[in-house]
């Protein structure tokens, strides 16, 4: 079968198996990327990209501003085109597939739209339901255990506008979960929030096991500390393996370039200060 | 007590005032319901633009049917508006021009076009006026049946695909991300709004129409949080406009298009003043 035909057919596939969600490749990389090259309103944001992330892995995307890491979780949720090069999810191409979920920076939501929590959940169940049918009860069940896992139980009936930061973030995590997504994709998802906020979302993150999570992050402490694998970006990919493999001076400086400054202390670690972070959102 | 009672009941005695009731009653809705989502996907400038581009289709419709013939009329003019919603749509996502830019060259050509067409009859003015400003006392029963026929349609697509347009509107990035065809409701609510036009041309005409679109979904969305809620309120505020602006439009010989406009604005004012504060913090931080 040439590769055509196996592409229509895994089409053909998703299609059928709307409600139950695309079957896996057991073999395939949860998200493999292969010389990707994305464009970002017209510019090249991304280049020649590729890396295997294995399921169930929590990935922290860093770089500096502009370094392309909006764009990569925008192409992986299909919402951008790759220009060259491929990625497969599952071994699918993006929109082939229910099981991304992407969890949109805070200053892109309409926070005055006139829906509450529980509405906002509900709309990860949208798209496996169809044109015409309305929520089940497995519907609103999956709706309230959702809302219970990111503690906003009390609050569900609060109009979005009305919730703290991190209230808002963990809605938007609710209904990741709600979608019963195995990859969720977050940008940003700390930008703006104060440090009990901060603890809370990354307390959530670390519960999602099984879940496979791309984070773009801005503060490297949290990415070092919360997330087995990190991948460093200046829209080439500058390193990707475990923290303590991917913090290293020659690195982090390829990456930020005059913006980082490496210390080193008596006891030999390195003190890393990203003035980046400073102008974060 | 009797006279307040006369007062409410003299109107009714003509045939005519009856008819253009019920209609302004059934626009006044039908234009709070679909408005709902105009205003909700801030839209309102779209929303005028095609209900000015209508106005070529009902010119040709007058040259090559005649002005006598309402249901020629009533066609041209559904026709035009769905082409130039389709097409206003198709502009938008080609992203060559700002979309802006696009519906205001789209917006003026139309109408100077409408004119130029409309011009070459004789009697225009008065044509013009109607179209522009509505003639709702001149509603037949055939007209009410049309307002009835299509706004129930509009309204019924609304309920049908209720909560793809609330997602479509609220969160397009995750309608793409369900594979929702985002393009295609993008066009379905054009198209909707353009049938909601059209209806309601003979009761506010083309030059007011945003108004009921927007004024009584804006004064809703001032008092209530969910969008059931908004639409049911919007509908409300809307169908009690058309009939109390029809009431005044009587008693003191106002155009009856822009009373029905101007008792919605006057709500829109009034709950814009009263409203509860709320509480909003969501996005202080920015």
């Amino acid at each position: 079968m040439t590769d055509r035909e196996l592409r229509s057919r895994a089409v053909r596939h998703a299609r059928r198996s709307v409600v139950s969600t695309a079957v896996h490749d057991a073999n395939a990389s949860a998200i493999a990327a292969r010389h990707l090259t994305a464009a970002y309103e017209r510019r090249i944001a991304l280049r020649e990209v590729s890396f295997d992330l294995p399921a169930g892995e929590h990935l922290a995307i860093v770089g500096p501003n502009g370094a392309g890491k909006s764009t990569l979780l925008k192409v992986i949720a299909g919402i951008l085109p790759v220009s060259e090069g491929e990625i497969r999810i599952h071994g699918h191409a993006p929109r082939e597939h229910l099981c991304t979920a992407y969890v949109p920076q805070r200053s892109d939501v309409d926070w005055r739209f006139p829906v509450t929590v529980e509405d906002v959940v509900r709309m990860g169940r949208t798209g496996q339901l169809g044109p015409l049918r309305r929520l089940g009860e497995r519907d609103r069940q999956l709706t309230r255990e959702a809302i219970a896992r990111v503690g906003l139980s009390l609050l569900s009936g609060r109009q979005i506008g009305e919730l703290s930061g991190g209230e808002q973030q963990r809605m938007f995590i609710a209904r990741a979960i709600a979608q019963e997504a195995e990859v969720v994709l977050l940008d940003e998802p700390l930008a703006g929030l104060d440090i009990p906020a901060e603890a809370d979302v990354l307390a959530l993150l670390d519960r999602l096991e099984g879940t496979t999570l791309l984070v773009a992050l801005h503060d490297l402490a949290v990415a070092g500390t919360h997330f087995g694998r990190v991948l460093l970006l200046r829209e080439r990919l500058v390193g990707y393996g475990a923290p303590e493999d991917v913090f290293r001076p020659e690195l982090l400086q390829a990456a930020y370039g005059d913006y980082v400054h490496l210390v080193r202390t008596s006891d030999g670690t390195l003190i890393v200060h990203d003035e980046c972070a400073k102008e974060g959102l | 007590m009797t006279t307040a009672f006369e007062w409410l009941i003299a109107p009714l005695r003509y045939p005519f005032m009856v008819r253009a009731l019920v209609a302004s009653a059934l626009v006044g809705g039908l234009c709070s319901i679909v408005g709902t989502f105009v205003v909700l996907r801030s839209m309102a400038f779209l929303g005028d633009a095609i209900a000015h581009s209508v106005l070529p289709g009902i010119a040709t419709g007058v040259l090559v049917a005649g002005r006598g013939d309402r249901r020629g009329l009533f066609w041209w003019a559904l026709g035009t508006s769905i082409l130039v919603a389709l097409g206003i749509g198709w502009v938008g996502e080609r992203k060559r021009v700002r979309e802006e830019t696009a519906i205001g060259i789209v917006f003026a050509g139309m109408f100077a076009l409408g004119i130029a067409l409309l011009s070459t009859v004789r009697g225009f003015a008065v044509d013009l006026v109607h179209v522009l400003f509505g003639d709702v006392l001149g509603v037949s029963g055939f007209d009410l049946t049309l307002i009835a026929a299509f706004g129930g349609g509009v309204l019924l697509l609304v309920l049908l695909f209720y909560k793809e347009l609330l997602l479509v509107s609220f969160d397009p990035t995750l309608a793409t991300t369900l594979r929702l065809p985002v393009a295609v409701y993008r066009r379905l609510l054009l198209v909707l709004v353009a049938v909601t036009v059209v209806v309601s041309l003979q009761v506010v005409g083309l030059a007011l129409t945003l108004a009921l679109l927007v004024a009584p979904a804006a004064t809703a969305l001032l008092l209530a949080r969910r969008v059931p809620a908004v639409m049911a309120l919007a509908a409300l505020v809307g169908v009690a406009s058309g009939v109390i602006g029809l009431y005044l439009s009587f008693y003191f010989s106002v155009a009856s298009g822009a009373a029905v406009v101007l008792v919605a604005i006057a709500v829109f004012l009034v709950a814009l003043l009263a409203r509860p504060r709320r509480r909003s913090r969501g996005t202080a931080t920015l």
